[in-house]
């Protein structure tokens, strides 16, 4: 039986409703009424004069204009490295909250534009994540404080300074409060400060921490720290409730080690093997081998049950029969493998935590896959420490709080509790660079700078030293935080110099400074794993403590990988990029799996009419979520993969007001719903996973923006194999062909796979001379991130359309990561496609362009001329994989009529702003109204890059001998260098032996004979082949 | 046979004597060149300026054609060497040492640029250029034309009265009575004539201007600051690349900064060359243009230590080229790689005081070029993988001498210039 992948419900059970919304590319149907036929339309006679005679009169308006007169204006004295035109790229340190990726800044004429993966780090190797992409934005961020105040009013460095020091001298205890901070001449800088003011400590909170695992390591290892994880060593993965590839601790430096466990090839058709078990639907899970669903709360008896079963001692308190074969499984495959297996586990009870490092003791995982030659400095906050700080406030025993970008008003679960200990303390300062919930409490505010336009350092793993330094002028009058702190405890360096001194004596050799900083990193560590003495003292007390499972429905928060702990939240491209799990944009709901849909929202999915109801109507039905009192209420999506007693709500939503104009909808009312006061602090730590929760079904609805359903297509066959292909690995091992041959036997009757170009058409095959770029995307190295997504954002100054014109289908996005489905209904296998502009060599969306705006280059770029553009859209209908955008509103202010402006919200006016502006890549235009656009292959960078070579007289190069002279922005973003890209007429070039050596080569939808440049691999799942 | 022999020997001799000629001036011509690019902004010949003029220096260092290299690679090491013309001009320039040239020519290099100082004579007015005279011909031919069509439609229309006056006879003589005679201007054919040629005269106008819409060909804005390129690029000869150095590195060719004008300025506070007009013939006070930049600079000639680059102020000068912004032009492409000249596109700049634009920059205009430019083909490795272009040049398929076009390599493609 041929398998059936499905992205969305009404497509599993071939709806009518599916059928019918697949036929069209345009969902809104054209303005005319067609009962009453178009001479009665909303358009009469009389308008379509009235419009006439405007459109005329206006034309001769705007010709009538004279030229305006444009003035160029050189420097006044031009600095040496800047030539304007050309872009220069820096080094520096993306740091937030303890995230610390080493990136280059592309800045041109002055303003930096685009982030890119350093590729000197040995962590993440050049890749980034969307929040790292997204970060550019933020530097130019209207709602960034522009000065400091003193109670709200508008104040001076000087100033503030004399009236902190002044308050300071006798305020008391005073609490620096801060999140995770690893830069290590700041931890200097904080320490002076501590010992010139007695009494006075630092309190690391992180949002969301990973105190469980400190002190278990604590526990069994003697340090409280967190290892380095060796994802890449590892053959058998475990985890619970980990979502390591999005959210969990170091997300890129994880996702490029698991990608070279999973990225196969002919020669060697080995792979990692991955079990995950959560409770609601994760990217992780989505991409594990096998996932297996349980209740929050039976995280400690799945743990102690697999200690059990690992040891040949039987699996005890699993009612769950599937779940129970998933642990004997685990085990079974994690004993196969001791020594190159890795258990992780994404709860935050120390008790979990010392059982997990138990099973990795017995897996001699120590050394191995967990190496503690360099330990991870990602988070380091303990829950019970903040706990203590806030019973010390409410004792009234802090006299002096500082803040630097913690932000416990809007993440601590015990808010009223926080809020009544803060109005205690008399002496509030935030560094906030943004007027953030905890910084509009604060009297003084100094705001600090963004990372872009800081000095400094950081050290993301002990020994991985990563700097940062500016790379614009501070915009606003913002100051280093660092300053401050030396100010106030009488020392007369500023940070740059503190800095330097510093660096002075750890830095060897002549210009060794200048060289750190052109690097951007400095590695001081050897790369041999170190094992650490293991004490198991503590795990008979450990299994004694956890607790047994709960009953009744349970609530797990969780984070997206675009918004986080909630620092996404104000930026728009994070907003408006489609959750991998959910694909839904701008909100957060409530997460049901399809058996909760039944029972609570009356919505049975096997039943045509309620799921099509459900899926059509973007408008969901609200629930009303009741813990402890507390009750909120949000709509409901359905999403397999989520266990049939648990729900999912995202943190990170419901922000004040000040913190941008995207935080609020089009009312003034926030975006989501802030779920932090569900949280509990239990058993000292804060534990995201709640029990006792009541779900009640309103009768209201809410609309959400979900971008699932759009861009279908429906191939004649109305299957999706063509789309994607996938295999087991044992499929695969059998014979490595398998998908080569499956290709041959389909394009037979049109010459095979070798004549299939020639054979397939009547048209002859255009000659491409000299380069001929292609793209290939290793759909197992692909994880569904959407790193390329925002790069792409970035890099292609694509706009931000907005909540109510996503609702319309009206999303922009050239690249898109489809999300299929496929088996158990409840529990689906899921693929994620990465899917953009094909640049087919046998385009069928250019022989419908009436006027030949888009067409072929002798490179095999399928071109796309906005000016020539009139915008019937028959390209778009045309295209078979749905990846042309058209313009439907004026999304980026650039025509001179204002009112075509009027119906779009809140977002894409910011994204007009002069401010935000800035953040557009020059090399590339803006599109105006009326026209499609598409992706180009980054063609600004193919230009780039020849031109590069043409100068030096060479052959371009794309990866021969590992150099290149270009990457587009989503191969550079790739964490796990899914994406490769290159000139295929060049036998050297890196996507030229991606295509001869890898026989998982397929084209998507090959057999239309649209012949694509870009093929995917096939995906390979280490999992046995489906019943 | 004797006479193709004779034009043989005739042939090659006379290739051989130029070849001659021009392999003997190739030295004098890199000399001129690596002047203009090295030395002009500093130097004249036959004037004072940064530094002094250089007509018969060779003579004045004592014909020590050695030392004066030296003092060209590093005049310090000959100050210090304590050579005593060395430490007098040293003096006279107010101990402004000239820029050490050691790393950017070779000996060779100085030798040429030496060589072409001694030669140089005080050139005379330089010869008009003939192109009007290729222009005149085709201009002549449409006059022609236009008086061969008049004569044709006066004939056509003398042949139709008189053909329509025998008609008329031939009807009287018949006995057919002629309808009452409609005067022409209510003739119906006449009419229609009338309004159909209205109608294609005036959409020929009206496509014609509008196509022009946007595109100003001969624009010459007034500047801020009366800036004669003929006196700085012609007169002087200064290279192009001294003040618009960008056009070598990258998308702009940008207009210099006032430090870059300050370099020569500082000391050039006077203009004394042939009097200046603007394009009304009004009369241009040129060392009141120089004061202009003075105050631009925020520089004081008479405490000329004390200034400051970071002081100067900007100066808005009204862009003359401008193309929409969709599309994408690089000057680092076309000068560096396409090895276009400045004047293909810009005019004969130094002729020009204030610059006007000299090309329409319009896409056909672009696209007419890309198609008959040829690329370095054979000269830059680049083209190298074009290995179907190559065998065919050299088994004949593709005519050598036209070469390869820039549109061969896809110079026309709309994503070359359009993204």
């Amino acid at each position: 039986m041929e398998k059936k992948y499905w992205q969305s419900f009404g497509e599993l059970n071939n709806s009518e409703a599916y059928q019918k919304s697949s036929k069209n590319e345009f969902k809104e149907d054209l303005p005319f009424d067609a009962e009453k036929g178009l001479l009665e339309a909303k358009t009469p006679r009389r308008d379509f004069l009235k419009y006439l005679g405007f459109t005329t009169a206006a034309a001769a308006v705007a010709a009538s204009c004279e030229v305006p007169v444009k003035k160029a204006i050189p420097f006044a004295n031009q600095p040496e490295e800047i030539v304007p035109g050309v872009a220069n790229y820096y080094a520096t340190t993306y740091v937030q909250d303890g995230d610390t990726i080493s990136v280059l800044a592309k800045v041109r004429d002055g303003r930096p534009i685009k982030i890119e993966g350093n590729e000197l780090s040995p962590i993440t190797g050049g890749g980034t994540s969307a929040r790292v992409q997204a970060s550019v934005l933020d530097l130019y961020d209207g709602a960034r404080l522009r000065f400091p105040t003193i109670d709200g009013k508008e104040s001076g460095f000087d100033a503030v300074d004399k009236a902190v020091i002044d308050t300071l001298a006798n305020a008391g205890n005073i609490v620096f409060l801060s999140s995770t901070i690893n830069s290590p001449s700041s931890l200097e800088i904080i320490q002076k400060f501590l010992a010139k003011y007695p009494g006075s400590k630092h309190v690391t909170y992180d949002a969301v921490s990973n105190t469980g695992i400190l002190l278990a390591n604590e526990a069994s290892y003697g340090k409280r720290a967190i290892p380095s994880y060796r994802f890449d060593k590892a053959k058998a993965i475990v985890s619970i409730g980990a979502d390591f590839l999005a959210t969990w601790i170091s997300p890129i430096e994880y996702a490029r080690q698991y990608a070279k466990g999973k990225k196969i090839n002919d020669a060697n058709p080995e792979m990692s093997k991955h079990i995950h078990f959560e409770s609601v639907a994760s990217l992780t899970g989505s991409n594990a081998d096998d996932r297996y669903l349980h209740r929050p709360s039976e995280t400690g008896t799945i743990v102690v049950a697999l200690l059990s079963a690992l040891k040949g001692e039987g699996i005890n308190g699993i009612a769950d029969a599937k779940l129970k074969e998933g642990i004997e499984k685990a085990a079974k495959t994690l004993n196969e493998k001791k020594g190159e297996a890795l258990v992780v586990c994404g709860s935050n009870d120390v008790n979990i935590q010392i059982v997990v490092n138990a099973i990795n003791e017995l897996l001699s995982a120590n050394g191995t896959t967990i190496d503690w030659s360099s330990t991870n400095n990602a988070r380091k906050g303990i829950d019970a420490d903040f706990a203590q700080l806030v019973e010390d406030m409410n004792a009234g025993n802090v006299g002096a709080l500082i803040v630097l970008d913690a932000n416990p008003v809007y993440t601590w679960g015990n808010i009223d509790k926080l809020k009544t200990g803060l109005d205690k303390v008399k002496v509030k300062i935030s560094f906030g660079s943004k007027a953030d919930e905890t910084t509009q409490k604060c009297q003084y505010v100094i705001p600090n700078h963004h990372f872009l336009e800081s000095w400094g350092d950081a050290e993301a793993k002990t020994g991985h030293y990563s700097f940062i330094q500016p790379t614009i002028y501070p915009l606003f009058k913002t100051r280093h935080w660092q300053d401050s702190l030396l100010k106030w405890s009488g020392d007369n360096n500023d940070y740059l110099n503190y800095l330097k001194i510093y660096w002075s004596t750890k830095l060897t050799g002549a210009n060794a400074w200048d060289k750190a900083l052109q690097d951007g990193v400095v590695i001081n560590t050897s790369s041999i794993s170190t094992t650490t003495a293991y004490n198991a003292a503590s795990l008979t007390s450990a299994i004694a403590n956890i607790q047994p499972p709960k009953t009744g429905i349970e609530l797990q928060l969780y984070q997206k990988i675009a918004i986080g702990a909630g620092q996404g939240s104000a930026n728009p491209w994070l907003q408006e990029m489609p959750d991998p799990i959910t694909r839904a944009t701008w909100d957060n709901y409530l997460v049901v799996s399809p058996a909760m849909a039944k029972s609570l929202l009356k919505i049975d999915l096997s039943n045509n009419g309620q799921s099509d109801s459900y899926e059509v109507n973007p408008s969901k039905k609200v629930v009303e979520i009741k813990v402890n009192g507390k009750s909120i209420e949000l709509p409901a999506l359905i999403i397999p993969g989520t266990h049939p007693e648990t729900v999912g709500i995202a943190i990170g939503y419901g922000r004040d007001k000040k913190m941008g104009k995207t935080v609020v909808d089009v009312h003034d009312k926030p975006i989501g719903v802030n779920v932090y006061p569900f949280a509990e602090f239990i058993n000292n730590t804060v534990s995201f996973d709640i029990s006792n929760v009541e779900l009640k079904l309103t009768d209201k609805k809410y609309p959400v923006a979900l971008t699932q359903t759009h861009n279908l297509y429906n191939t004649s066959q109305g299957k999706r194999t063509e789309v994607v292909k996938e295999l087991t690995l044992d499929e695969y091992k059998e014979n490595t062909k398998v998908i080569i041959e499956e290709r041959d036997k389909e394009l037979k009757p049109f010459g095979g796979i070798a004549k299939f170009k020639e054979e397939g058409s009547i048209y002859k095959p255009f000659d491409k001379p000299g380069i001929k770029w292609g793209m290939s995307i290793d759909l197992n190295a692909c994880n569904g991130c959407g790193a390329c997504v925002i790069a792409c954002n970035a890099e292609n100054n694509i706009p931000v359309v907005g909540k109510p014109e996503v609702l319309r289908f009206h999303d922009m996005h050239w690249m898109r990561i489809d999300r299929y489905y496929s088996g158990d209904a409840n529990n689906p296998n899921v693929v994620f496609q990465p899917m953009l502009c094909q640049h087919c060599d046998n385009a069928p969306c250019e022989n419908v362009c009436p006027v030949a705006a888009t067409n072929h280059s002798s490179e095999g770029l399928n071109q796309m001329t906005y000016n020539r553009c009139i915008g019937t859209r028959y390209c778009a209908n045309n295209c078979p994989y749905k990846v042309r955008r058209f313009n439907w509103a004026d999304y980026t202010g650039s025509d001179s009529f204002p009112n075509n402006q009027d119906e779009l919200n809140n977002a894409v006016h910011y994204m007009n702003e002069d401010l935000t502006r800035m953040v557009l890549n020059p090399d590339v235009t803006v599109r105006s109204r009326g026209v499609i656009e598409k992706c180009s292959f980054c063609v600004q960078r193919l230009q780039d890059g020849k031109l590069k070579a043409k100068k030096e007289g060479r052959p371009l190069k794309t990866g021969k001998d590992g150099e290149w002279d270009l990457k587009v922005a989503c191969q550079q973003a790739c964490p796990t260098e899914a994406i490769v890209f290159g000139n295929v007429n060049d036998s050297e070039s890196v996507i030229s032996k991606v295509r001869q050596d890898n026989n998982r080569l397929f084209y998507s939808l090959e057999f239309l004979h649209v012949l694509p440049n870009v093929n995917y691999l096939a995906k390979v799942r280490n999992t046995e082949a489906e019943a | 046979m004797i006479i193709r022999q004779i034009t043989k020997t005739i042939l090659l001799s006379t290739i051989i004597l130029f070849s001659a000629i021009y392999s003997n001036k190739s030295s004098a011509q890199d000399g001129k060149a690596l002047f203009n690019t090295y030395c002009a902004a500093c130097h004249k010949m036959d004037k004072d300026l940064t530094g002094p003029a250089l007509m018969g220096s060779e003579e004045r260092w004592g014909n020590d054609r050695k030392k004066l290299v030296a003092w060209v690679k590093n005049s310090a090491n000959v100050i210090a060497s304590g050579d005593k013309y060395a430490n007098e001009i040293f003096a006279k320039w107010n101990k402004l040492p000239m820029t050490p040239f050691e790393s950017m020519l070779k000996d060779a290099e100085i030798n040429a640029v030496l060589d072409y100082i001694k030669d140089w004579k005080p050139a005379s007015a330089p010869v008009a250029t003939t192109d009007n005279a290729v222009k005149t011909a085709p201009d002549k031919n449409t006059l022609y034309l236009g008086i061969i069509t008049l004569a044709l439609a006066l004939a056509a229309l003398i042949l139709l009265f008189v053909k329509r006056n025998l008609k008329k006879l031939s009807n009287e003589t018949l006995g057919i009575q002629a309808a009452t005679p409609i005067p022409f201007w209510k003739n119906k054919s006449y009419i229609t004539l009338v309004v159909l040629l209205l109608f294609i005269s005036g959409g020929y106008m009206v496509t014609k201007g509008a196509i022009d819409l946007g595109r100003n060909k001969d624009y010459q804005p007034v500047q801020p600051i009366f800036y004669s390129h003929k006196v700085h690029a012609g007169v002087n000869q200064i290279s192009c690349l001294y003040c618009h150095g960008g056009a070598e590195k990258g998308k702009h060719a940008n207009i210099p900064s006032v430090n870059v004008c300050m370099n020569c300025h500082k000391s050039i506070t006077e203009y004394s060359g042939e009097q200046l007009y603007d394009g009304n013939g009004k009369k241009v006070d040129g060392t009141a243009e120089i004061k202009k930049l003075h105050k631009y600079a925020g520089f004081d000639v008479n405490n000329a230590n004390a200034w400051n680059p970071n002081d100067a102020k900007q100066i808005e000068w009204v862009k003359i080229h401008n193309l929409p912004d969709h599309v994408y032009f690089n000057h680092n492409q076309h000068v560096e790689v396409g090895k276009v000249q400045c004047q293909t596109c810009h005019g004969d700049i130094p002729k020009m005081d204030e610059v006007k634009q000299f090309s329409d920059l319009s896409m056909g205009w672009c696209v007419n070029c890309h198609r008959e430019t040829k690329v370095q083909f054979k000269d830059n490795g680049f083209y190298s993988i074009y290995e179907k272009y190559h065998k065919e040049l050299k088994n004949g398929k593709l005519d050598s001498t036209k070469g390869i076009t820039v549109e061969k390599i896809g110079g026309t493609e709309c994503q070359k210039c359009h993204y």
